[in-house]
């Protein structure tokens, strides 16, 4: 049977690591390819490398990063952030990313979807929401969630997918950066909704939220996490083990 | 050397990269002179079928990789690479492949129980069927590999050299002579995945 992927998340910026907590607060952690070599030797499923550089120069260097990390690592690598056309799209797997995410590029042109799984495959297409209850509904949130789009998440994710997303990244920001646990209520939500695998991403501060995340939500595909990971709180191995010994089904290595 | 076949189709960047990564010597290449004297080749391929085999017939590379196959040269294809491989897909109507493998290509869909999630994506194990492929030679049975895929290969059991279980067996590897595939990503499946590409890199060549 396939398993739950573990999914550690690098956020670069200037080709640095770094995690902020409810998106500010940035602390400089570690050099990208280090740790996604690291990752990769204990058991990390996947990678996500997220830009959030502004300037060109650092995008330059995420660039360079990317391509010295697939040089040694392999494991599927997904790269989001700063992507808003299909140029960027190219841009990327040239540099030996598998799948691109989509997030702010998406809101504000969803064709990007559609064109870019048209050129590239369904597979290759994430479409990451930074989703936050507001006025009694799950919201969209832009702009690394400072920006309100007005619009519902389940139906914003539904026309992702309905556009050709082949996977979805759930980051609720209700959650993020607490470490009280992923944000069940909103993550089976959308993964009731549709077809394709649901990333969780936001929350997770122990072993016993992701035994909690799989048990409760079958439908869930993998669970997303950075600091916990970055800081050691959390070993991929031992996470691995306890959500074995729960008969959830995980590859060891 | 191994030759890459670069048609056009896909990204051959973590391919080349994972063939540096075992120390043999790899070239992506759309020259038939070259992938004629290459030692073993790589068929890659994602997308949909009927563009790749378009692509690789109007490259002119589809008679290149067929005449390399007959004349005993290894030959690998992986994920749509192996798909490509046998006799048809039906992949949006019916597409001829290059027929090295006796078999066809259909979705998933007709295979497994309705409610799992197409594509079928993410690690899996392997469970290998029939006489050792060689290419499984450092694998241990039930070891971790990546797939991405809503089309498998059916009607091979003959040749099949490992399946994997995604509600219903899916063929995960085939196996005729000097012709591989793998509907896997070895580029993608860490240590086990360069094992693989290791073991390949050591058959046998019988003629060439």
């Amino acid at each position: 049977m396939i398993t739950k992927r573990i999914i550690p998340c690098l956020d670069v910026r200037d080709g640095r690591v770094v995690k902020g907590v409810n998106f500010t607060g940035l602390n400089d952690v570690s050099s990208p390819v280090e740790l996604a070599k690291y990752y990769s030797d204990v058991g990390a499923d996947e990678l996500v490398f997220y830009d959030i550089t502004a300037s060109a120069e650092g995008r330059r260097l995420f660039t360079d990063i990317l391509c010295e990390t697939a040089r040694t690592v392999f494991i599927p690598l997904t790269v989001g952030g700063g992507i808003n056309t299909v140029e960027d799209f190219d841009r990327v797997l040239k540099c030996g990313a598998d799948k691109v995410s989509v997030n702010s590029g998406a809101l504000k042109n969803p064709q990007l979807i559609r064109d870019a799984s048209r050129k590239y495959g369904d597979q290759c297409v994430v479409l990451s929401a930074d989703v936050k209850r507001k006025d009694g509904e799950f919201r969209v949130f832009a702009k690394g969630g400072r920006e309100d789009t007005g619009l519902e998440a389940v139906s914003w994710i539904k026309k992702g997918v309905s556009l050709g997303a082949g996977e979805i990244v759930l980051n609720s920001i209700d959650t993020d950066g607490v470490k009280g646990g992923f944000d069940l209520e909103m993550l089976e939500a959308v993964s009731n909704a549709v077809g394709v695998p649901v990333i969780a991403s936001g929350g997770a501060g122990s072993i016993g939220d992701f035994v909690t995340l799989f048990t409760s939500l079958p439908r869930v595909d993998a669970g997303l996490a950075a600091s916990i990971f970055h800081f050691g709180e959390v070993a991929i191995p031992e996470l691995k083990s306890a959500l074995k010994a729960r008969g959830i089904p995980v590859r060891e290595v | 050397m191994v030759g890459i076949v670069d048609y056009g189709v896909g990204n051959l960047f973590s391919l080349t990269s994972s063939f540096a990564a075992i120390g043999a010597e790899a070239k992506a290449t759309g020259d038939p002179a070259e992938l004629l004297a290459a030692d073993r080749l790589i068929l890659p391929g994602v997308g949909a079928f009927e563009d790749a085999a378009r692509a690789l017939r109007e490259t002119g590379l589809a008679d290149v990789v067929t005449e390399a196959a007959r004349r005993g040269k290894p030959l690998l294809g992986i994920c749509l690479g192996m798909q490509l491989l046998f006799d048809v897909s039906f992949e949006y109507g019916e597409h001829p492949g290059l027929g090295l493998v006796p078999g066809q290509v259909r979705a998933i869909a007709e295979t497994i129980p309705a409610g799992l999630k197409i594509p079928h994506i993410g690690w899996n194990a392997l469970h290998f069927t029939g006489a050792p492929c060689p290419i499984f030679r450092d694998l241990r049975e039930g070891d971790f590999v990546y797939f991405v895929h809503s089309y498998a290969a059916v009607g091979c059991e003959a040749h099949t050299a490992a399946v994997t279980e995604y509600g219903a067996p899916l063929t995960a590897a085939v196996w005729n002579g000097n012709v591989y595939g793998t509907q896997f990503h070895p580029e993608k499946s860490g240590r086990v995945g360069l094992g693989i590409l290791r073991a390949f890199c050591e058959t046998e060549v019988e003629a060439c």
